[in-house]
């Protein structure tokens, strides 16, 4: 038995056997098998071997006449090593001999290999070496290629472990089988965490070495409330779990009663609840958990899923399906919100110094204002089929916002003149989730409709910390007296110009913050959806008088430590069950 | 070329060449040689004073890293093994796996 601790993402207790899915990106970390499960690794590997030539020779390069020479003779000599029988008799060797997986086998051979080349004097040589990682990827390509494949397809419940996941792995997740996430890398933002989230799995990340430890098919329980991981837990441990797993879902369900329960505080205030969602299939569970409808509909999925740029169409399919679930509820669609990964990298020459404050988010579209428009598009044509508004991410300034505005009007009248339906008064937003957005709040308000404030990156450029950075992750807190301070002008802005406000960050999903919130006069909330019934069942437990008092309170304390400690104690004493 | 046995099916031969294309015995002359070695069914090693390979392993003959100038040894064992030598050493020395000789 081995108790691993991470970050705990996303609430719930599951036990079941792991399945380790690694990376062609990352380093391949040793990981052995029962002897028993060595020929089904020899196995694996001369079916990767097998699929590696098969794709090479059926390459159009291969049988084209007129291919570049140079590239013709690339792959011939890559093909000559995947039929070299000495080369394969090494990795199986490794196999037989160390009991590891194919993948491991294949990693560590051909990167000795490559590093001999490397370690050669003669440049032409030592350049070599880049053919054999190559080779290498080839081979992984199929091993992991064929765990996605298997991913897409599970019969049996599994418990994901991964050094992280990628959108394109993620997609594929079945809810009924995938019962847990557990990773070595990632903090509360990372993908693997949303995802788990809109899929109501527990999942723990940050766990730096579990992929070392976990083999596939180890017992493992994931305790995302507590943001543990044990694996191979001794009989007594899984007992304990069960129990406690009971008591979880007893919860859970008694809060399944409130969703036909509207969610007003005690006195009769009646508070928005939205979801935020990635794909467009969560748009059902947000209405099941009984959300008004989706504050933040993320839509950097359709860039992230695809090897080449989403067309109009596929915007649209994945707007309207989105919209169609809720008819007269809001939906607000945030456009485009990447930078620093590897899609916007790509469309660059060189990596940027300093990502975070670098080329992201809406600096990009304006940058980019072709592939801008098309989501454009797409949004106003979806926004006849409901209520859609539109939120443009990380505006910083005044012209920013105009310059979105001047080409969505660009877009609108390219509609009109194709005489295509939109809705002329769609609303406009913004995210306030900068400094200097929050500090102008007063001006942006005039050209607005609505602000959502986004915690997560308002306390990161605040602070100026990195919370995945673990160094100097404990200086961040959404909760620190400049954020609140922050935030509390943002309302008081809004509420002056009378324009929307929404709070759509990490905030608005821990418990411990809803009375602050309403005590600084937020009316409506977007938040992950398994949070929303937890979330609710505190609101209708609250009246506003009491929320009013602990945020006058709260805003005269000068430490984030002081805060959170009060909230603590204020929130336990509401809903001590859910502490 | 010397002779180490009589009988044909044994026969072990071995010969000495030179590398003489500038860029040396990269990937592109490896495969070359080892196309060239297994069109034969004699037995094909590959020595460079230090270690001996298979010479019908792309992966054992491009970790020789032989650079320009390096004498290998080839030996060959098998019926065919004098045809297979002397279609090797034309290779390397003659043809030079179609390569320019260094300056060239």
């Amino acid at each position: 038995m081995e108790i691993k601790k991470g970050i705990a993402v996303s609430p719930g207790i599951s036990i079941a056997k792991a399945m380790v899915v690694d990376s062609e990106d990352y380093r391949i970390p040793r990981r052995t098998v029962t002897p028993s499960r060595r020929m089904i690794e020899i196995q694996r590997l001369r079916n990767a071997f097998k699929d590696a030539i098969n794709e090479l020779t059926g390459q159009d390069a291969f049988k084209d006449e007129m291919a570049q020479k140079n590239v013709k003779d690339i792959f011939a000599v890559h093909l000559r090593f995947l039929r070299d029988r000495s080369l394969r008799k090494k990795i199986t060797d490794l196999i037989q001999n160390e009991s590891v997986t194919a993948e491991y086998a294949v990693s560590t051979t051909l990167r000795d290999i490559a590093s001999h080349f490397s370690k050669t004097n003669d440049t032409y040589i030592s350049e070599r070496a880049a053919d054999i990682y190559d080779i290498e990827r080839r081979l992984l390509k199929h091993l992991l290629g064929r765990t996605r494949e298997k991913i897409d397809h599970l019969t049996d419940e599994v418990i994901i472990v991964a050094r992280e996941l990628s959108p394109i792995q993620t997609a594929g997740f079945n809810r009924d089988f995938v019962k847990g996430l557990a990773t070595d890398a990632g903090g509360r933002t990372s993908h693997s965490a949303i995802v788990a989230r809109s899929l109501g799995i527990p999942a723990v990340v940050a766990l730096e070495d579990l992929t070392e430890t976990v083999r596939g098919g180890d017992i493992v329980i994931v305790d995302g409330n507590r943001g543990i991981v044990i694996v191979n837990p001794d009989h007594e441990t899984v007992t304990q779990y069960r129990d406690y797993s009971q008591e979880f879902l007893k919860l859970e369900h008694r809060l399944d009663g409130l969703r036909e329960k509207p969610a007003v505080t005690r006195d009769g205030v009646r508070i928005k609840l939205l979801g935020n969602i990635e794909f467009p299939d969560e748009a059902e569970i947000v209405l099941e958990k009984g959300g008004d409808g989706i504050g933040l509909y993320r839509t950097e999925f359709l860039y992230l899923n695809s090897p080449t740029e989403p067309a109009e169409e596929d915007h649209y399919k994945a707007y309207a399906e989105t919209v169609s679930v809720f008819k007269r509820r809001p939906v607000v669609i945030r456009t485009l919100d990447l930078g620093a990964d590897k899609y916007t990298q790509s469309k660059r020459f060189a990596p940027e110094p300093n990502p975070f404050l670098g080329l992201r988010s809406i600096r990009f579209c304006l940058q980019n204002i072709e592939m801008f428009k098309i989501q454009l598009r797409a949004i106003l044509r979806a926004s006849v089929l409901g209520e859609v508004k539109v939120m443009f991410p990380l505006i910083t300034n005044i012209q920013e916002l105009m310059q979105a505005k001047m080409i969505l009007r660009d877009v609108m009248e390219d509609l009109d003149d194709e005489s295509i339906k939109y809705n002329r008064d769609m609303p406009i937003g913004i995210m306030v989730e900068t400094p200097s957005a929050a500090l102008t709040a007063a001006s942006l308000a005039r050209d607005v409709d609505f602000f959502s404030i986004g915690t997560n990156d308002l306390t990161q450029y605040t602070l100026a910390v990195d919370r995945g950075n673990e160094l100097v992750s404990t200086l961040y807190s959404s909760v620190d007296p400049a954020v609140l301070r922050l935030i509390r002008t943002v309302i008081q802005d809004a509420n002056k110009a009378r324009v929307d406000l929404s709070v759509c960050g990490e905030m608005a999903s821990d418990p411990e913050n809803i009375m602050l919130l309403l005590g600084m006069g937020v009316r409506t909330l977007s938040l992950a959806s398994p949070m929303l019934p937890e979330i609710k069942q505190i609101i209708r437990s609250v009246n506003i008088e009491e929320c009013n008092t602990l945020a006058r309170k709260v805003l005269t304390l000068n430490s984030e430590r002081q805060i959170s400690g009060y909230l603590r104690d204020a929130a336990r004493k509401i809903l001590p069950e859910a502490f | 070329m010397q002779l180490d046995e009589d009988t044909l099916e044994n026969t072990v031969l071995k010969i000495d060449v030179k590398i003489r294309n500038a860029e040396g015995l990269h990937m592109r002359p490896a495969m070359q040689f080892v196309d060239a070695a297994t069109r034969f069914d004699s037995e094909i090693t590959v020595s460079n004073g230090q270690t001996t390979v298979d010479g019908k392993s792309i992966m054992q003959m491009s970790m020789l890293a032989a650079t320009f100038g390096t004498r290998l040894t080839i030996n060959a064992q098998g019926s065919d093994a004098k045809d297979a030598l002397e279609a090797l050493r034309e290779l390397v020395e003659v043809k030079k796996f179609d390569e320019p000789a260094p300056g060239q």
